[in-house]
């Protein structure tokens, strides 16, 4: 009898651990995926940075290319991508910050609403290329801005809304309820309960919306293609009007275009290192912000 | 004067709102507006016979988006054949199994890979993964579907990750509790109950990494080869639908049957990627629920 129970505890005890051993396997498993996803990472990064800190110098950073593009430095291309950004975001902000506080502080949620809600998620899924045949038709043909600055800017604020919408509307969001009924209790306006109240507590969630869009539109080939995107400028561009040269596009450009492309690898790399720190930089500090900022709304300050 | 401010803002917001659907709708609009004369001029069936792409063919030019459709399907195939096991298993993992730190650890890996820029790694694709895969099959060139597949399939990853790992945790921790109870491991919790439950939201999240996956353009276009011939296998050279479309709008004339031509080309893309959003839009909204 006294055995048996033994026994039989043995077994479960026994199994149980035959268990344990089984799932030790099947985590590490799982685990192994993340660091596949490291790996991946890492060699692609190690690639780039390894064979782009080379080139990169002063020179590089500061000079046009020269001699048909073989020498010289990718300076209009960095200048370029500044300016179309700029643009980017005096389209994509107000529009976007605009929606998300319809969407959170005006609207009374519906029908309406939830089409508003559902357009900014396949907006979302658009694909890239087809804002780029959007632009195309739109800004360079129909409102005849031509290959420009303004057109291709246009164009990557449309792709980037989305991205400005979401982060915008959590941001608001993560405003307290009782602080909107605190400023209404006191007589405010709506208006004035969005402005003295609401927006500058989200001020900090919504700007790494923006710098998270940024990033996205800065990477962008596809939608530049057409709308303003030059292969190569002797002068930087001098209006809104102008095309311009972008570091994602040059390095298209220098990858798969160029007329001697085992000779201008080295610039490839280089221009391909520029945009991946520029992306990087922007990002990083997107997530270094919402960590402070997600911290203070945890404290409750 | 307080109230002509207050009705002039909400006028504005609503406008925001009203923007971003026509905006949605604009861009339906704009490219069946240009679709519509090519699709007049020749009909649907030119578009999809078992021809080539070739615009520029002196005489008898041909539209057909056949091949470049079987190239889009099978780099997408073959992206979500790589990315949704591995992302759904560390989606699984960082949900049920690490530990806070190593949650720390990966997430903001995901992300820097999320916000790696395409072009950058069709660049990757093309000189590195290319010659590689040229080596290992023994081809004269790597630019082929396979490369597209993986790359895609790593572009995708991030998505999938994200989204699965978000449905994971939604699922209601007495199901968890429920199983533990009954004296399941964690393993058996995760496999039989867990991951179950977030079935409809994991499928959501492939779908939009499949919805990323078709609309890729910069790095199919670097590293697939572009060929418009139909392809046999994934070793093969493929041109999908977006790559097609970057390819020629560089330089196509105005208004011309070419020029409609891309525009089906990026409505058919739209309407793909739109149905495949949509659905996973469906899906995650269907969530697990506890009745209390």
């Amino acid at each position: 009898m006294k055995t048996a129970v033994l026994k039989k505890g043995f077994l479960i005890e026994k199994k149980k651990s035959e268990w344990r051993s089984h799932e030790l396997i099947g985590f590490w498993a799982l685990r192994l995926t993340l660091f596949l996803v490291l790996f991946i990472l890492g060699v692609i990064v190690f690639d780039i940075v390894s064979k782009g800190a080379e080139v990169i110098n002063w020179e590089f950073l500061t000079q046009p290319p020269r001699l048909g593009m073989t020498e010289g430095g990718i300076f209009p291309a960095i200048v370029g991508t500044f300016y179309v950004t700029l643009i980017t975001i005096a389209f994509a902000v107000p529009l976007g910050v605009g929606a998300a506080i319809y969407l959170n502080e005006y609207a009374v949620q519906g029908k309406f609403t939830r089409l508003v809600r559902m357009s900014v998620r396949n907006l979302a899924g658009v694909p890239s290329i087809v804002f780029g045949l959007f632009g195309m038709a739109v800004f360079v043909k129909l409102f005849n801005f031509g290959p420009s600055l303004i057109a291709a800017g246009f164009t990557l604020g449309l792709l980037t809304l989305p991205v400005t919408v979401t982060a915008s509307e959590e941001a608001l969001r993560t405003v307290p309820r009782a602080y909107r009924e605190g400023s209404f209790a006191l007589g405010a306006t709506r208006w004035q309960v969005v402005r003295t109240v609401v927006l500058p507590r989200a001020i900090p969630g919504i700007l790494t919306g923006t710098i998270l869009g940024l990033a996205r539109a800065a990477g962008e080939t596809a939608p530049i293609l057409a709308t303003g995107a030059a292969f190569f400028l002797p002068h930087l561009p001098d209006s809104v009007r102008s095309q311009f040269m972008a570091l994602p596009y040059h390095l298209f450009i220098m990858s798969t275009q160029h007329h001697a492309i085992s000779q201008v690898r080295p610039i490839a790399y280089g221009t391909a290192l520029v945009l991946l720190i520029l992306v990087c930089l922007l990002n990083l500090s997107a997530v270094l912000l919402r960590k402070r900022y997600r911290n203070r709304v945890a404290k409750g300050l | 004067m307080v109230s002509i401010t207050e009705k002039t803002m909400r006028v504005i917001f609503i406008s925001c709102g009203l923007a971003i659907i026509i905006f949605l709708a604009g861009i339906l609009y704009i490219l069946l507006s240009n679709s519509m004369p090519g699709l007049i001029e020749l009909g649907l069936g030119p578009f999809f016979a078992a021809d080539r792409w070739n615009p520029g063919a002196y005489g008898e030019p041909s539209y057909s988006l056949l091949n470049m459709i079987y190239g889009t399907l099978m780099v997408t195939l073959g992206a979500l054949i790589f990315a949704v096991p591995i992302g759904v298993a560390a989606a699984a993992y960082l949900a049920e199994i690490a530990s806070p730190w190593e949650r720390e650890f990966f997430k903001p890996i995901v992300e820097v890979l999320a916000g790696v820029p395409s072009v950058v790694l069709g660049f990757f694709g093309l000189v590195v993964l290319a010659p590689l895969i040229a080596r290992a099959f023994n081809l004269n060139s790597g630019l082929t579907a396979f490369n597209g597949a993986i790359l895609v399939g790593v572009m995708a990853l991030p998505t999938i990750i994200t989204l699965a790992e978000d449905a994971i945790t939604a699922v209601p921790k007495e199901y968890r509790h429920a199983s533990l109870a009954l004296g399941g491991t964690r393993w058996q919790t995760i496999w039989k109950i867990t991951i179950p439950a977030a079935f409809s939201g994991i499928t959501a999240s492939a779908m939009l990494g499949m919805g990323r996956a078709i609309g890729e353009t910069m790095t199919v276009l670097m590293v697939t080869g572009n060929m418009v011939a139909r392809p046999e296998s994934f070793l093969d050279s493929v041109r999908t639908l977006s790559a097609g479309i970057a390819i020629d709008i560089g330089d196509v004339v105005f208004n011309s049957t070419h020029f409609h031509a891309l525009f089906v080309a990026g409505l058919l893309l739209f309407l793909i990627t739109f149905l495949v959003n949509l659905l996973a839009d469906i899906l995650i909204q269907r969530k697990p629920e506890v009745n209390k």
